[in-house]
Formats: structure tokens, C-alpha cells, sequence
């Protein structure tokens, strides 16, 4: 068959199959009955390529039938899953199960952080004038500031600030949260070193204000959300170094593919570090801030810190037999 | 990376499909259109935010964190792979299979963009492109996505009609395409140029009467007439 017989004959098709993608592109989906051909069309449009291939059309028809078949492919190969079942299975049990699915990173990541906090803590207790080579002259008065019994303006506190701070922990704590996880992408140095640094920070933060005399107002102020919070970059740092690691000994994998196992397993944690630390701002800003006798706010502290934990433990197990730690998922 | 960026797929239905990828130039270009973008729709919510004192500062870094991790994620997950720079520039993310990109795959390769754009000025993610087959930084190799270039909607050809002639050597089918890429570039190229190239099939005819000859002989092989 010559080229313009060819085209002659199935320009109709595919100015039909180029009406249906028009329809599938647009925002809103467009109804069933406008699609009956599609599937039809899209597959004579495949052995319509092999054909003007096969037979040496001109390039310019070749062209337009490859690009038509890419726009249809995508079209073709697009799933939208419901979202809320979806949402409902993983924080049920989705979450919790990749946490505990990787472990090992959590553990090393959250000791990398514990430890560092502890021996910066001890060492400022030992030597008060350390702090200053952790935490800059201007940090350890903004420090100070908001947690000195003497300097800080309780009164001075209203909802707008509550407000302000919840845009700012959400700004921050999220940015870190996903710049170590990236980090860990350069063969764990970047998700280590965060962990590290921010531990010491926290380290020096408790040792400086302890010594100041500004123990209670810091550890009533950051028990609750500490749970969520300190728990989200604990995870994102785990699941960085488990990115790292794909890279550097990605075992009986291609590098490229083990890095690719790592994306999917780390993906459901990263989502719960979100979630985990959008929690952690909404309780910070709105929980955190208010007065309210030590006890109280050790108690839900220590609740919050407890939840989580079982949470993390204990949600999602299947029975026995079923799951367990080597379960794949 | 190859000097040929063209990439071919076996779909399951058999046939083959060739993308073409996006090197960094387009990308770059692409990213700077967002960031002016991002950065405008920034500054014109930041006024009457400011109206609201220290809450309305609060939702602004609220607003600049999605701006900074979710812009491209939403855009590329609900908006064919495109954000608007990427629309701009003619560009769509991928999946290496040549599948639509979904909000996972979307998620992976924007949050792992801080390892690409370490040191600054995304040398990582620019270096990796520069080794890796399918030019794509460390964020589309977790991610497993590419970049490509979607062509925009071209024109039917249009039928050049006059008389045509069989030609008079047995035809191959390099030879057929030869001639139908003759045809359909020649509208681009000069008179001369044309003659010039029609006398090489034709080297015993005069050039015009060569471009003529070629003319009619690629009509006839398109089938006109």
C-alpha cells in the first residue's frame, strides 16, 4: 500500500483516538461512552506504526504516529487508585510495618543522634564553656530567651504567635526531616551528619539550659512533641543511611536497581515522617506553648511518647505465621 | 551520556517507542521557569499576608514550605509529568517504561532533590546526568523517571500534487526513505541546495531538470496522483 492510500485510509482512526486523548488529558474525566474506541484505536495505532516502519513511510508520518502512540500510551497506562483506603491501610498498618521492615537504619540512626546529644550533654555539664563550640553567641541568647524563668514573656505569647510558630516548625522541621533523608542519598555522609549535628545541638541545648536553671520550662515545653518530632527525624535519618547504603553495597543488585528497591521501601517511612511531623508542629505550636502545671505536661509527654512507641511496635502485625521480620512486602 | 537521545520502549502491545530525552539545557530552563514562578505567586500572597501580622506569617511559611516541596510533586502527579516550566519548554516526566508518572514516583525524585543539587547549583544532579545512559540525576534514577521531550501537535503534510514517475532503478527501502525525507524537508531548503542534492541522484541531467525528475519520482513512491 502506498503512503497516501495508508493515510487516506486511517486518518479517520486517528483523528478519532486524537479527540479521546484531548478528553483524557483534560482535568475532569471525561465519560465512558466517549471512550469506547480508545483501547480499539489505540491498539490498530500500534500495528499502524509497525506497518509505516516496516514499510519506510516518510519520517514525518512515522514521527506523528510515534508521538500519537506515546500521548495514547500514557493515557492508556495511568491508574488512580482511591485515596482513602489507601490512607486508612497504611497508617493501620502500612507505616509501622516499614518502619519496623528497616530497623537496623532506625536503630543506628536514632543512637547516632542519642549518643551525641549524651556525650555533648555530659561534656557541657563538665565544662559549661563548651556550649560555645557547639551552639553559636547568638543561638545560645535566643535559647535562653525563650526558656529562661527570668527573661522570657510569657504574657506576651497570644494565638498569632502560636500561628506563626506552627508555620515555622512546619517549615523548618519538615525541610530538615527531607533534606537529611536526601542526604543520605551521598552515601549516607549527608543523613549521618545531620543526625550527629542535630543530637549535639539538642545535647547542648539540654546541658547550657540545665545549667542555667532552665530545666523544667525546656523539658515541659518539648516532652509532647519531642514524640512525634525527635521520632520523624530519627526515621528520615534511617532511611537515608538505607538509601546510602543501596548505594554502597547494593549486594547482588545493579547499583541503579537496589537504589530503586531502597526509594520504594523508604517511601511509605518518608510519608509517616510527614505525617508524624505535621502532628509534631500542630501540637508544639498549640499544646506546647501553654502553662500548665509540670506534672500534666510530663504525664502527656510521657503518653505521647508511649502511644508512639506501641504504635510503631506493635501496629500492622500480622498473625503469626503470616508476617515477621523478613516479610517482604 | 550518547550523542543520540533517543530512547526506544517494547510496549506490551509490541510496538516500539521512541522518546526522545531532555538533556540539562531544557531542564534548567524549565527549573528557572518555576522558580520565577514560585517566587511571584510568593511575593503577590506574601501582601495581604502581611495584613495579619505574625499569623499571616505563619501561613506564609506554610505556604513556602509547599511551594518548596510539594509545587513540582503536585504539578507532575496531577498534570501529565508537567509543571509549568516544564510545560513551557515542552517537557513531561516519564516513567522509565514510558508509563505516566504517579504521586509516588513523583514524591521520590522531587524529595531527593537536595543530594542533587549538592554542592550548589545542582552539580550533582548535573554530573550524574552527564554519566548516566539515560540523562537523568540521582533523584529520576531512585525514581526510576525520565524527562522527555513531548512534541508539540504537528500539522498533516501537505499534498504536493503534480505528476509523477516510477523510478528508474530497482527501489530499496533506504532509497524510499532517502526520497521521502527529500520531500519532506525540501520545503525548508533552498532552490539551489535542492538542486544540488537532486544532482546527485541525477548527475547526467542539468540541476533543475534533476530536481524536477527527483520530485515526480518521490510523488510516485508516496503514492500521489
Amino acid at each position: 500500500m502506498r503512503q497516501s492510500q495508508f493515510e487516506q485510509r486511517y486518518r479517520p482512526q486517528w483523528d478519532r483516538l486524537e479527540t479521546s486523548l484531548t478528553a483524557l488529558e483534560a482535568r475532569r474525566r471525561p465519560k465512558a461512552a466517549a471512550l469506547t474506541d480508545f483501547t480499539a484505536d489505540y491498539q490498530s495505532l500500534c500495528h499502524q506504526l509497525a506497518l509505516a516502519r516496516e514499510r519506510g513511510y516518510s519520517l514525518a508520518l512515522q514521527e506523528y504516529l510515534n508521538d500519537l502512540m506515546l500521548r495514547a500510551h500514557r493515557q492508556l497506562y495511568r491508574y488512580r487508585t482511591p485515596l482513602l483506603p489507601g490512607l486508612v491501610a497504611f497508617f493501620t498498618g502500612g507505616f509501622p510495618r516499614a518502619v519496623r521492615h528497616q530497623w537496623r537504619w532506625h536503630l543506628i540512626s536514632t543512637l547516632c543522634f542519642v549518643l551525641s546529644a549524651g556525650l555533648v550533654w555530659a561534656m557541657i555539664l563538665h565544662d559549661p564553656e563548651l556550649v560555645h563550640t557547639v551552639v553559636g553567641p547568638q543561638q545560645v541568647a535566643e535559647l535562653e530567651e525563650m526558656y529562661h524563668p527570668d527573661l522570657r514573656d510569657v504574657a506576651g505569647r497570644d494565638r498569632q504567635d502560636d500561628v506563626m510558630m506552627f508555620g515555622y516548625y512546619i517549615y523548618n522541621n519538615i525541610g530538615i526531616a527531607f533534606r537529611t533523608f536526601a542526604g543520605g542519598l551521598l552515601l549516607g555522609v549527608g543523613a549521618l551528619v545531620a543526625m550527629l549535628f542535630n543530637g549535639s545541638f539538642f545535647g547542648a541545648a539540654a546541658g547550657h539550659l540545665t545549667l542555667a536553671g532552665a530545666a523544667q520550662p525546656f523539658f515541659t515545653f518539648v516532652i509532647a512533641h519531642g514524640a512525634p518530632e525527635l521520632t520523624a527525624i530519627f526515621l528520615a535519618g534511617g532511611a537515608g543511611l538505607r538509601m546510602g547504603w543501596a548505594v554502597l553495597a547494593p549486594g547482588s543488585w545493579r547499583r541503579v536497581d537496589a537504589l530503586r528497591r531502597a526509594a520504594a521501601e523508604c517511601l511509605p517511612v518518608m510519608y509517616g515522617v510527614f505525617a508524624l511531623l505535621v502532628l509534631a508542629a500542630f501540637i508544639e505550636a498549640f499544646w506546647s506553648s501553654r502553662e500548665l502545671a509540670p506534672q500534666i505536661k510530663y504525664g502527656v509527654g510521657a503518653a505521647c511518647w508511649a502511644l508512639l512507641a506501641l504504635y510503631l511496635l506493635f501496629a500492622g502485625r500480622q498473625r503469626q505465621g503470616q508476617g515477621g521480620r523478613h516479610g517482604s512486602e | 551520556m550518547r550523542i543520540d537521545d533517543q530512547l526506544h520502549i517494547d510496549t506490551p502491545e509490541g510496538a516500539r517507542l521512541t522518546l526522545s530525552l531532555a538533556g540539562p539545557l531544557p531542564r534548567a530552563l524549565a527549573y528557572g521557569t518555576d522558580l520565577a514562578i514560585r517566587g511571584l505567586l510568593l511575593a503577590v500572597v506574601a501582601i495581604p499576608l502581611m495584613l495579619f501580622g505574625r499569623g499571616g506569617m505563619g501561613l506564609y511559611m506554610v505556604l513556602l514550605f509547599l511551594m518548596e516541596w510539594f509545587y513540582p510533586v503536585l504539578f507532575e502527579a496531577l498534570w501529565q509529568g508537567r509543571t509549568p516550566g516544564k510545560r513551557m519548554m515542552g517537557l513531561a516526566v516519564v516513567h522509565g517504561n514510558g508509563a505516566p508518572l504517579g504521586f509516588n514516583g513523583s514524591l521520590v525524585r522531587n524529595l531527593l532533590r537536595t543530594a542533587d543539587l549538592f554542592p550548589m547549583f545542582y552539580l550533582t544532579g548535573f554530573l550524574v546526568m552527564l554519566v548516566t545512559r539515560r540523562a537523568q540525576r540521582l533523584g529520576d534514577l531512585a525514581a526510576d523517571t525520565l524527562v522527555i521531550h513531548t512534541p508539540p501537535a504537528r500539522p498533516a503534510r501537505p499534498h504536493q500534487d503534480g505528476d509523477s514517475e516510477a523510478p528508474d532503478w530497482p527501489l530499496s527501502r533506504e532509497d524510499q526513505l532517502v526520497l521521502l525525507a527529500f520531500t519532506d524537508r525540501g520545503a525548508r531548503l533552498s532552490t539551489e541546495r535542492q538542486q544540488e542534492l537532486a544532482a546527485l541522484a541525477y548527475p547526467e541531467l542539468s540541476p533543475a531538470a534533476a530536481r524536477e525528475k527527483l520530485q515526480r519520482v518521490a510523488r510516485h513512491v508516496l503514492g500521489g496522483a
